[in-house]
């Protein structure tokens, strides 16, 4: 077979210029629309009655230009709570997932106790576990307990995600086909064997995404331990913002937040795609 | 059914068919035809292209070149409904491809409700109208999973031909059932050609081939062979390589 000698028929080529062109299109008309979208936005906001003030509080950019360094500094408190708490939240989220899948009467108490921390911790506002946690549990006085904001900040996030993971490992745990099960125990493994080498690893791999997602999510929620007292980014911003009342502190911050959690999205689609059907079986449709 | 198909003006007329996935060519320069209301076996080594075939008639698959004449449509053309064709050929899979989450009713009801805009009440007595014609209005209720292999390919064939296609194709649709179930899905067809389905069918089933077949294809090297009645394929092959293929077919007890 000599996939270099042939060339395409004269009826291909007119194919495939059609598909050329439509595609062509689809580019011109999302060009177009982009175009008119922007147009109008720029428009509508850059005539309305408060821009010019709006323009000077919040987009002064050479003034907002001088924090970078400061900012940066302080993003460094955000990123290791974040680093800390996804350990924590990952390793905790599975065993409440395992625990939540449990078969059987004994294990009751254990799966009620998981899914009322679930239930619970998914409900409350991160915000009111921030302060619950950071100011109730250092106003028990209790011998040991921790005091420091940073690790109290680290307790909230971590009880709060791990509510959210727990549920995404349990959704991709229960999505794991029975036969794998089957498989796994008629060759002798135990059931804990059974989760730790068959159905986790099938499991983790089908909830990388939504995974992404929370952890995405928890990167931005590290701001709110600034109502810990933390210094951290947002905090820093503040105190600027309280020297000049310029907004564009928040601003340029807001902007960090964004440029730090493009690469982790990029990431989660990219994982996204390598997950899907593509090659055998999953063709043009 | 010998005599009529030379003059039956065919159903399906390809022409230079060509596919290749990245660099692997896996038809090249193919002709084929399929007379109405004739059923046309293909056969041939794994891997050969059969199941590509199929899915090219029912553009599954892109072509790289060559034409598909559908009722003297050509369907390979970027410009044609993909939907519109798809609905009038009818595909069975070797895996079912049953949908797990409905039941047996609600995946014969899927594409009329929401491909033809069926009203609900028309579809059902339409389902189960077709679920009795496959044997399994018992089953209207039951989960796909819930059914055994033979039972799950009747309810994929009703599924296909609620839309009343215009042509059928079989994917091997025997392979993944067990031996005691092969024949009712067997029985199945044999019946829908004497109802005058036009069908394309890819199989391993030498013995049924022999019996359903008008034409026998034997795929090989990206194209068609060789070609003819199954009397002419299996009793006197012409090419050295159709020969070698049956030869392991008889080792293999199958045929
Ligand atoms: N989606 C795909 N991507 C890459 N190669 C494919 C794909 N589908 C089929 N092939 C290749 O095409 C060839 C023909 O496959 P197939 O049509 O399934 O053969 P058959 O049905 O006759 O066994 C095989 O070599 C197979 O590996
Ligand atoms: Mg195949």
């Amino acid at each position: 077979m000599t996939a270099t000698q042939w060339q395409p028929s004269e009826l291909q080529r007119t194919r495939d210029a059609y598909r050329r062109s439509r595609a062509r299109r689809s580019w011109l008309i999302a060009l177009l629309s982009s175009a008119v979208f922007v147009g109008a936005l720029v428009l509508s906001v850059g005539t309305s009655p408060g821009w010019p003030r709006v323009r000077e509080s919040f987009f002064d950019l050479s003034l907002g230009w001088q924090d970078l360094p400061g900012l940066l500094r302080a993003l460094w408190i955000n990123v290791q709570i974040m680093l800390i708490t996804e350990v924590f939240v990952l390793v905790f989220a599975a065993i409440i997932a395992v625990v939540r899948t449990l078969q059987g009467p004994v294990f009751f108490p254990l799966r009620f106790v998981a899914a009322a921390y679930v239930d619970i911790f998914r409900g409350l506002p991160l915000l009111l576990v921030l302060y619950l946690v950071g100011l109730g549990l250092p106003a028990l006085r209790l011998h040991g307990a921790p005091d420091s904001p940073f690790v109290l900040g680290v307790i909230a996030l971590t009880l709060t995600y791990t509510a959210y993971v727990a549920e995404v490992f349990r959704a991709g745990i229960e999505s794991v086909h029975p036969s794998q099960r089957a498989a796994a125990r008629s060759l002798g493994l135990t059931h804990g064997q059974t989760m730790r080498h068959v159905v986790f690893p099938q499991a983790v791999r089908r909830v990388l995404p939504p995974l992404l997602n929370d952890f995405v999510s928890l990167q931005k929620d590290t701001s709110l331990v600034s109502v810990l007292g933390i210094i951290d980014i947002v905090l820093t911003a503040e105190n600027y913002q309280s020297q000049d009342f310029k907004f564009v502190h928040y601003v340029m911050a807001g902007l960090i937040f964004v440029v730090m959690t493009v690469p982790l999205t990029r990431l989660t689609d990219w994982v996204a795609r390598r997950q899907g059907w593509q090659g055998s079986g999953g063709g043009v449709v | 059914m010998s005599v009529p198909q030379t003059l039956a003006a065919p159903l399906l007329s390809v022409r230079g068919l060509r596919k290749s996935f990245g660099k692997s060519v896996v038809l090249t320069d193919l002709d084929l035809d399929v007379p109405e209301h004739t059923c046309t076996v293909l056969i041939g080594a794994s891997g050969s292209g059969k199941s590509t075939l199929l899915r090219c008639l029912n553009l599954l698959e892109v072509v790289d070149d060559g034409v598909v004449e559908l009722d003297g449509q050509d369907i390979a053309d970027p410009r044609v409904d993909a939907n519109a064709i798809r609905s009038k050929v009818g595909i069975v899979f070797q895996a079912f491809n049953l949908f797990p989450h409905l039941s047996v009713l609600d995946n014969v009801m899927l594409a009329p409700r929401r491909v033809h805009r069926v009203r609900r009440q028309q579809a059902e007595s339409d389902a189960v109208a077709m679920l009795e014609r496959v044997g399994l209005s018992d089953k209207a209720r039951a989960r796909p999973d819930e059914l055994s292999g033979g039972q799950q390919q009747r309810v994929a064939i009703a599924r296909a031909l609620v839309n009343r296609p215009r042509l059928m194709l079989f994917d091997e649709v025997t392979s993944a059932l067990d031996p005691e179930l092969v024949g009712e899905v067997l029985t199945l067809i044999r019946e829908l050609k004497s109802d005058g389905m036009t069908m394309v069918v890819a199989t391993h089933e030498m013995g049924f081939a022999r019996e359903v077949a008008d034409q026998v294809c034997f795929l090989d090297g990206g194209r068609v062979l060789e070609q003819g009645p199954p009397a002419q394929i299996f009793g006197a092959p012409q090419e050295p390589r159709t020969r070698q293929f049956l030869a392991r077919i008889v080792a293999a007890g199958r045929l």
